[in-house]
């Protein structure tokens, strides 16, 4: 089956290996023989509901995601899309602006989309390191996530709002809740680059899994397993170094 | 360590042995290249001027300040400076002449964002004396930009549509407009966001050059000839590394030596003596095996390495080693933005070592690779080892490491009592 993939600005928010991110949907959606058509949405674009079954919204460098904030703000078929049952995923800087704003040193606040429930606060260190991190997507199967943070902001999730997972080293959204990431139905937000998805291939496949949902307008059914044991290698010493020097200034 | 005690001991020591060198100081700056630049003015005017010379690359105050303090009789401070050190640098040695190469982002996980840098780079030109010469790289529009308010700065560039790239890499970074935001128009791309550029939008462009390189020719892996041209002399040369990225390095040290006193003869005959500074393109020789040994530090970087690599005809067999010691980055997600995909092409079997193995392994997998044809052995010694099997006696094996990888595998070459240790070399 065709897997629609959106993805947004990728000529700006493109640090940190994003298209890591994209070649690892590709391959193991085809590796299961479904094929990734990925449309590249740019300044001046609108996000078509309906059209998508996975968006993607990666990180940049604060001069190229101040030159897209504006639009990516007054892009409404992006919320619309991700109602409808869209999966997405948001990493680093997309994961802020997807938020509902990013307030600046200076006190000055940069609209977000209001996808997220969070807000972010700039700080005054930045926090960088290897993190590692529990989830439970679905209720009962705890998994974890290994990447690599660096960001000065802050992100505070809404009361209630549910995080993308727990804090088991490194800082996370806050350096203080233990809480990373945020999850709104089939859509993640997430500071672990690294590239995130390499090394947790299973995060990879549940976002395929909800995309093909979309798709087909079925319950997301859970994708044939593969030989991930590079994968695994690399996420064991990824985790590791979490635990030996994550959450640190 | 002595250049941290004295710091310790005296907080102006530098400014004060700084201050003792007859002929003043020169300092070297860029993302990619410093210490090649470095290395290659100092094998133009090194034959008549003694140097103060930190060519084992330590590179931040603490290294310029043992180099000095263990410098007898030294004329000239010659110094290549990390990006961030630069400031400071500058504040203390106060230069009396600066060549600043390229930015690249970077180990952002230890620099921060190439803004940041960028801004940092444009306070510390700001601070410079006037007694100062500026040498910028023109086809980096960040660093070009440095001098246009300077007057008597040195602007050097390529001018060889031939070797333009037909479309900016992956990793391009300054590609907007300084002045307005707009995506610049090149007319030529030749390193990473490095070329021709101009914004259609402000008419921002590319500053004129003073000293360029045209009509390029790549000879394989083993050398690139080049016409080195200012408004008195065109300069034939032939320099034995390959590269284009070799080209600006080498119009960067032609332009500083120049201002530092060389004549056109010097600067032709050094360059073409130049032999390449350690790790970086460098040939060690194994007995019955050789290596070449390119080191790759950030996404531009090592795009030219495999650039230059398949230029050459790429090989069949290779060994890959990524550390993420502070001096690699401890952030490993750069090399998902390195274009290894021409590479993989020809490419038959490869062996990944060091302690992000596993990384690299996944970076080649999701590029298509065969998982097969991948062996990954962290431990570095018998990473080289198991390509050193793999590779048909009296042939050349390919390594390309990351810093502390590459310390450690000369280490491991030189106690073979094969290549000579780096200080030895470096003397």
């Amino acid at each position: 089956m065709k897997i629609r993939v959106a993805h947004l600005y990728p000529d700006y928010l493109n640090i940190y290996a994003d298209r890591g991110n994209i070649a690892v949907f590709a391959r193991r959606a085809a590796w299961r023989g479904h094929e990734l058509e990925v449309e590249s949405i740019g300044v001046g674009q609108e996000v078509r509901p309906g059209d998508h079954d996975l968006v993607y919204v990666g990180g940049g460098q604060d001069r190229e995601q101040a030159l897209i904030a504006a639009d990516l703000a007054g892009k409404p078929g992006l919320v619309e899309a991700v109602e409808g049952g869209a999966a997405l995923l948001a990493v680093c800087g997309g994961y802020q602006l997807l938020g509902r704003f990013y307030r600046e040193r200076t006190g000055a606040e940069l609209p977000g989309v209001g996808l997220f429930p969070h807000h972010t606060v700039a700080g005054e260190r930045r926090m960088i390191g290897d993190v590692l991190l529990e989830c439970e997507l679905e209720p009962g199967r705890v998994r974890t996530l290994a990447g690599f943070e660096n960001h000065a902001g802050r992100t505070i999730l809404d009361a209630g709002a549910e995080p993308l997972g727990r804090v088991m080293a490194g800082f996370g959204n806050d350096g203080e809740s233990a809480f990373e990431g945020c999850r709104v139905g089939r859509a993640i937000g997430t500071y672990l680059h690294g590239p995130l998805l390499p090394r947790n291939p299973w995060l990879a496949d549940w976002l395929l899994a909800q995309a093909l949902g979309h798709r087909t307008g079925a319950e997301p059914e859970e994708l044939p397993p593969l030989d991930d044991g590079l994968e695994a290698e690399a996420h064991a010493v990824s985790a590791s170094r979490a635990h030996a020097r994550g959450g640190r200034y | 360590m002595p250049g941290k005690v004295l710091g310790f001991l005296s907080p102006d020591a530098v400014e004060q042995l700084a201050r003792r060198l007859p002929l003043g100081t020169a300092l070297v700056s860029a993302t990619n290249g410093k210490t090649t630049t470095a290395a290659m003015v100092a094998e133009i005017i090194g034959g008549r001027t003694r140097l103060a010379h930190n060519s084992s690359g330590a590179n931040l105050v603490s290294g310029v300040a043992s180099t000095l303090l263990s410098s007898r009789g030294g004329e000239l401070g010659l110094f290549e400076v990390d990006e961030a050190a630069l400031p400071e640098v500058a504040r203390r040695v106060r230069p009396r002449a600066l060549a600043l190469g390229n930015l690249f982002r970077d180990q952002l996980d230890r620099y921060g964002e190439l803004e940041l840098v960028a801004e940092r780079w444009r306070r510390a030109v700001e601070a410079l004396g006037a007694d100062t010469t500026l040498v910028v790289n023109g086809d980096d529009p960040q660093v070009g930009d440095l001098a246009r308010e300077r007057d008597g700065s040195i602007v050097y560039g390529l001018d060889d549509p031939s070797q333009a790239v037909p479309a900016l890499q992956h990793a391009a970074d300054s590609k907007w407009c300084l002045r307005c935001g707009t995506p610049y128009e090149y007319a030529a791309a030749y390193v990473g966001h490095l070329g021709n550029y101009r914004c259609p939008a402000c008419g921002h462009s590319r500053p004129p050059l003073d000293l360029v390189a045209r009509s390029i020719s790549l000879e394989g892996l083993d050398a690139v000839r080049f016409e080195l041209v200012d408004a008195e002399r065109a300069l034939p040369v032939r320099l034995a590394l390959p590269g284009l990225y070799n080209v600006y390095n080498a119009l960067a040290a032609a332009a500083l030596s120049r201002v530092l006193g060389a004549t056109h003869d010097e600067v032709q005959d050094g360059l073409e003596r130049f032999t390449p500074a350690f790790g970086r393109f460098e040939r060690l020789d194994l007995g019955d095996r050789r290596l070449l040994m390119l080191l790759v530090k950030n996404p531009t970087g090592a795009n030219e390495v495999v650039r230059t690599l398949v230029a050459g005809g790429a090989p069949r067999l290779a060994v890959l080693a990524l550390n993420d010691g502070i001096a690699d980055g401890r952030d490993v997600s750069w090399i998902w933005d390195v274009d290894f995909e021409p590479l993989l092409e020809r490419l038959e079997r490869v062996v990944l070592t060091g302690e992000r193995a596993a990384e690299l392994a996944l970076r080649f997998k999701y590029a298509g690779f065969d998982p097969d044809a991948i062996d990954v052995v962290p431990e570095l010694e018998r990473g080289l080892d198991r390509g050193l099997d793999l590779a048909p006696e009296g042939s050349e094996l390919v390594v390309i490491p990351t810093y502390t990888a590459m310390l450690r595998l000369r280490r491991i070459v030189t106690d073979r009592g094969f290549a000579k240790p780096y200080w030895e070399q470096a003397a």
